[in-house]
């Protein structure tokens, strides 16, 4: 079902202006301190949709995944999911609502293995509570076999048998962007929020990270709002480009659109000194 | 590898198991009663395991849970003349709730300020029970003196075998659950939360309400520990749960090995007999030495801690690791087999992934 919802959408470029929108954001501000970290900013982003967040250094993209995962609460302004305002939800139930995240500086559980860090990520696809567990009643079994197997497909997908048993505070950090990418879509979530998941990569592995996400995306329907600056890969693989600069939105459109917009460029120009 | 490792440690449990089961048969009177005290502080160890080795809170006030768990079922079983087996369930139901409610102000402290917090617990609770406005209850400084429960009859069994065969069976079955809490989905996210907290919570893993039951749960078992220990000894006063009970907690889960549920074992075995060995040692430096059993304990302390950093269930892993080693490598054969499953492993994983 979802599937051929992704692939539908994949035919006409991903976006379908009609359908209301996945993830919207508008009028979002946060400051800390002195520092306005986001102003004002508004976008939508579209079921099945590759939305890339770009932007210099400190503008404000990884604030934008904090406030959409709850981890901040914005001073000013709304998140909706699937038309339903994010504000009114802890941050542990947005895993069970669809939304998942990888992170820029890798947080994984470090002295657990890789298998055990993905299974963490499907934690809220059973509901057994303590009990159920501690007394290994035929729920927690089922549950536990389901999570077993979820797991076993993603290490599988990943390429990750190899390291499955291996600590995941001993890889390297290539390997642990893996690890973090499989843990988050454990859960099947509808929105992936990528931080930087091409950090820790050489250039041919930029370019395959290009095709796993659109495979990623193809196969599971999934929106994934992908923050990079690998502008190559992010105009690659990008249905829709959006770019912040000082915590504003400074263009919002196709990739094309945004490459040649002239704020862009200079906010790009500006920042490389 | 995992399988031969997964006999071993199914190997060790069986052999553990008969020894225990087999210990009150050959033992004499006062050790049976010393074989039943190591398996009332394993069980309270369990639950601070669960807690601390786990899910990373430290808890310096155990003893406060044990006394709870001690008094509570002891008070039923004389004011209210409920039979142990009633007695201690329900003494501990009431440690669950009193450790699931001080889990909500120690969702605001982290490391040191709840150890700190904690410890505040463990120097309060022998001054509450001896507070003279609960004599009535609690019997003040004077304390509550017990029936030792007799073994059904049919049984012939002295009330010390009975005893300790219940201990037995209540430590052999928290043992199974915590084993099952902490394999499975719970013991994950209990891990992931002390790893990494946000990230866990972003995993859909309830922090705060997982947090606040696991001091629960680890308060209910060193509930059962208490009440068990109040049958045991027939006796509870305050001064058995000063500081230094809810210390040799910490230190046994940290002997043992922390998050390691089967060292609990040697952790409830040092905290048993450690003292009385340095105490014996003393001995021999005359009497003049007051202060020497503490010292030599504390010697005792160290030289086991640098001999096994990670405790001694991290110990006999790396023993066992080190054997197994040797035995690979003296059958170069089998090792050839091993690697190329391993490999084989690596390259369908790769072929399967477009
Ligand atoms: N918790 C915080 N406390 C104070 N300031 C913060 C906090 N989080 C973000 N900021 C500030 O907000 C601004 C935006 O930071 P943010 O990390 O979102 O940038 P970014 O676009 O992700 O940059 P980069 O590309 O370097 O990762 C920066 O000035 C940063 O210092
Ligand atoms: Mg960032």
């Amino acid at each position: 079902m979802e599937l051929a919802e992704a692939k539908a959408g994949g035919a006409d470029e991903g976006v379908d202006l009609l359908a209301p929108a996945l993830l919207a954001v508008s009028g979002l501000t946060i400051r800390f301190g002195g520092v306005t970290a986001l102003q004002d900013v508004s976008f939508e982003v579209a079921r099945g949709a590759i939305c890339g967040l770009i932007g210099p250094n400190g503008a404000g993209k990884t604030t934008l995944f904090n406030c959409i995962s709850r981890l901040y609460d914005p001073g000013a302004g709304s998140i909706l999911f699937d038309g339903r305002p994010l504000a009114s939800f802890a941050r542990h139930e947005l895993a069970s609502l669809g939304i998942a995240r990888t992170f820029q500086n890798v947080a994984l559980f470090s002295t657990m293995t890789v298998r055990e860090n993905v299974c963490v990520g499907a934690h809220a696809i059973a509901r057994g509570g303590f009990l159920a567990n501690a007394l290994a009643t035929p729920l927690a079994r089922r549950e536990e076999l389901r999570i077993a197997e979820r797991a076993d497909a993603l290490i599988e997908e990943f390429g990750l048998k190899g390291v499955a048993d291996r600590p995941a505070g001993a890889l390297s950090f290539g390997v642990r962007k893996r690890v973090e990418l499989a843990r988050a879509l454990a859960k099947g979530p509808k929105l992936l929020l990528l931080d930087e998941p091409a950090g820790g990569l050489n250039h041919s592995e930029v370019d395959g990270l290009a095709d796993e996400i659109r495979a990623i995306r193809d196969r599971r329907g999934v929106a994934v709002l992908l923050v990079e600056h690998h502008m190559n890969l992010v105009m690659r693989v990008s249905d829709q480009v959006v770019a912040l600069d000082f915590g504003r939105v400074i263009a919002n459109g196709r990739p094309d659109e945004v490459r040649a917009n002239r704020e862009v460029v200079r906010a790009y120009l500006g920042s490389a000194g | 590898m995992a399988d031969a490792e997964n006999a071993l440690s199914l190997l060790v449990t069986l052999a553990v198991a008969v020894i225990a089961l087999a210990f009150p048969f050959v033992a004499s009177g006062y050790h049976i009663y010393q074989g039943a005290q190591v398996l009332i502080f394993a069980i309270a160890m369990l639950g601070l395991n669960l807690l601390t080795g786990f899910n990373g809170q430290i808890s310096l006030g155990h003893g406060a849970f044990f006394a709870i768990g001690c008094y509570g079922a002891a008070i039923l079983m004389t004011k209210f003349g409920l039979p142990y087996w009633a007695a201690i369930p329900a003494a501990s139901a009431v440690c669950f709730v009193a450790g699931f409610l001080f889990g909500f102000p120690a969702l605001r402290f982290g490391g040191l300020y709840l150890a700190l917090a904690t410890f505040a617990l463990a120097v309060a609770a022998p001054q509450i029970l001896s507070y003279t406005g609960f004599d009535a209850i609690t019997g003040g400084s004077q304390g509550i003196t017990l029936a030792k429960p007799q073994a059904p009859i049919g049984l012939k069994l002295t009330s010390d075998q009975w005893l300790y065969l219940v201990c037995l069976a209540s430590g052999a079955a928290l043992y199974w659950a915590a084993r099952n809490l902490a394999r499975g989905r719970i013991g994950r996210a209990l891990i992931a939360i002390r790893d990494q907290p946000i990230a866990a919570e972003t995993m859909g893993v309830n922090a705060a309400l997982y947090k606040t039951t696991c001091f629960g749960v680890s308060a209910l078992y060193a509930g059962v520990a208490g009440g068990l220990s109040a049958i045991a000894v027939g006796f509870v006063s305050p001064e058995s749960f000063g500081l230094s009970l809810s210390l040799a907690f910490l230190v046994g889960i940290v002997v043992g090995g922390l998050a390691s549920l089967g060292g609990v074992l040697f952790g409830a075995l040092f905290i048993e007999f450690v003292p009385n060995i340095a105490d014996q040692l003393s001995v021999n430096f005359g009497e003049s030495a007051k202060a020497l059993p503490g010292a030599i304990y504390g010697a005792l302390l160290i030289l086991v801690m640098a001999a096994m950093p990670t405790g001694v269930a991290g110990g006999a892993r790396a023993a066992t690791n080190a054997v197994m080693r040797w035995l690979a490598s003296s059958r170069p054969i089998e090792v050839a087999n091993d690697g190329g499953a391993d490999v084989a492993a690596k390259y369908e994983g790769k072929g399967e992934s477009p």
